[in-house]
């Protein structure tokens, strides 16, 4: 029974053996070929800075305290490093200006903070529906 | 009389994905005592409950492990729920229930080809990596995620998987169903493997219960511990036998962990089958104020959460008991009249996860 048993087994890894000698590789070859990603794929966060409204929910409903909102100088800011690409700015984002980017960043040789100028222009009172501001600015 | 030697295993160890250390006293190439020494990666995670508020807390939760971190999640909201009293809605529990048995597949899948690695089975250690991989692109397809899911919160879930994708995952387990089913023969009958692992780390019965040994260490001594079958989450819907092997050596918690796989996938098939239609949350407000004890089944056995919350949107206190501690106690056990040359197997055939345990 023994001898049966390991038999079988032996068999059962020379066809995996050999089927994985005539498959194509199981693995991606990167960079000559795009990583593997899905639509919903968390990669990094991306602020439009033109429709952020500087409310600050972001900075508070982050768990690792990686975004920090400061409305005098009119400026989020995003340390990456500590980002942990949970989603949970994105989902609780009042105007929906945070995006889940599915490409994950590059890694970089120095640690860094990543800035970005706030460019929304509240609208004027009487007429609210004309007075809109865009455009980005990273430092 | 045999002079006595002490050696040092770990911290740093090939077979050691992660630090644990052990005083190995030796009287030739015998183990006759094992001294453990924990500490190497503690984190502080459950004293960041003071400092986060209970819903994004989920987020450092979850990140108590790289493997089973759904269930870790799972375990901490559903705690929660029970403290504020919420009804979380019924798809939302097959939801939890689905991806737990996936977070199992992978973690065993990773399990059984660090097993073979260490055992020296190379080519059986990448077939389990390539089948796991088919099963972290089923978690990054339906949360975002490959092991870092996030897709748990207070209330419910946070992302539904439409009634294609989980036709489509229920037609692509029955192919993966195929490809574990040649794997696990391999595990289980090959002759190298059987010498490896028979007669190995034996752990009695009695043992591995007054240790308090869990999980596929307690199941392969014959003790019949699943929280599973508790029926929290889905799990009191769905119909699964508790897997048991009764010899308590390497063979038999390697065999427990390869069967388990078949469990699951048969779980998941019938959750997919009974999974009702229905909101996937429900909207929480106000603030835990209570005590509860959270148990769920993770891979690696069963996993304690003990939250106090105090009215407050900051909870008091967070406690959590992961598998692997409980199993160190069974594991000196093991050790004990070892030889020198199966440590490494012994200690591996817990499935330690040590990042898990030091929180």
């Amino acid at each position: 029974m023994h001898g049966e048993v390991s038999e079988m087994a032996f068999f059962e890894m020379a066809k995996t053996a050999i089927k994985s000698l005539i498959h194509s590789p199981a693995t991606i070859r990167y960079p000559f070929q795009p990583a593997k990603k899905t639509p919903i794929s968390r990669g990094h966060v991306i602020v439009d800075a033109s429709r952020c409204i500087s409310c600050g929910t972001c900075q508070r409903k982050c768990p690792s305290q990686a975004i920090l909102l400061n409305k005098e100088a009119k400026t989020w800011q995003i340390d990456r490093f500590r980002c942990i690409v949970c989603n949970s700015c994105v989902e609780t984002c009042p105007v929906k200006c945070l995006v889940m980017d599915t490409q994950y960043t590059a890694p970089v040789t120095k640690k860094s903070v990543e800035i970005v100028t706030i460019t929304y222009v509240k609208p004027p009172k009487p007429a609210p529906a004309t007075a809109a501001a865009g455009g980005e600015a990273k430092t | 009389m045999t002079q006595r030697i002490v050696i040092p295993f770990g911290p740093q160890h090939p077979v050691l994905p992660e630090p644990i250390h052990f005083d190995l006293v030796l009287e030739d190439e015998h183990v006759v005592e094992a001294l453990p020494t924990i500490g190497y990666v503690h984190r502080g995670l459950e004293r960041l409950i003071e400092k986060r508020e209970y819903p994004e807390y989920v987020y450092i939760v979850e990140r108590t492990c790289g493997i089973c971190s759904f269930i870790h999640s799972l375990t901490y909201c559903q705690g929660i729920e029970q403290i504020m009293g919420i009804e979380v809605p019924e798809r939302a529990h097959f939801l939890r229930t689905i991806w737990s048995e996936y977070s199992r597949l992978h973690s065993h899948l990773l399990w059984l080809g660090c097993f073979a690695d260490g055992i020296g089975f190379e080519n059986l250690f990448m077939g389990a990596w390539r089948i796991r991989e088919s099963i972290l692109d089923v978690l990054e397809q339906t949360t975002g995620g490959r092991v870092i899911q996030s897709s748990c919160k207070v209330g419910g879930v946070r992302r539904d998987i439409s009634a294609e994708k989980l036709d489509q995952m229920a037609r692509d387990l029955d192919g993966i169903q195929k490809e574990i089913a040649d794997l696990t023969t391999v595990f289980l009958q090959d002759d190298s493997i059987r010498h490896r692992l028979k007669n190995v780390g034996v752990l009695s019965k009695d043992d591995a219960y007054h240790l308090g040994a869990v999980g596929p260490t307690a199941r392969g001594s014959g003790v019949a511990i699943d929280i599973r079958q508790t029926g929290y989450a889905a799990y009191d819907k769905l119909h699964f036998e508790v897997v048991t092997e009764n010899d308590g050596d390497c063979y038999a918690r390697c065999a427990v962990r390869a069967r388990e796989l078949f469990t699951s996938i048969d779980l998941i098939k019938q959750a997919i089958a009974k999974i009702p239609e229905g909101p996937i949350d429900i909207k929480v407000t106000g603030a835990p104020n209570g005590e509860y004890f959270s148990r769920s089944e993770q891979p690696r056995g069963e996993l304690v959460h003990y939250l106090r919350g105090n009215g407050t949107k900051f909870l008091a206190r967070s406690r959590i008991r992961t598998p692997t501690l409980t199993n160190v106690p069974p594991l000196v056990k093991m050790l004990q009249g070892c030889e020198l040359a199966d440590v490494p197997v012994i200690i591996l055939s817990i499935d330690p996860c040590i990042g898990c345990m030091e929180r």
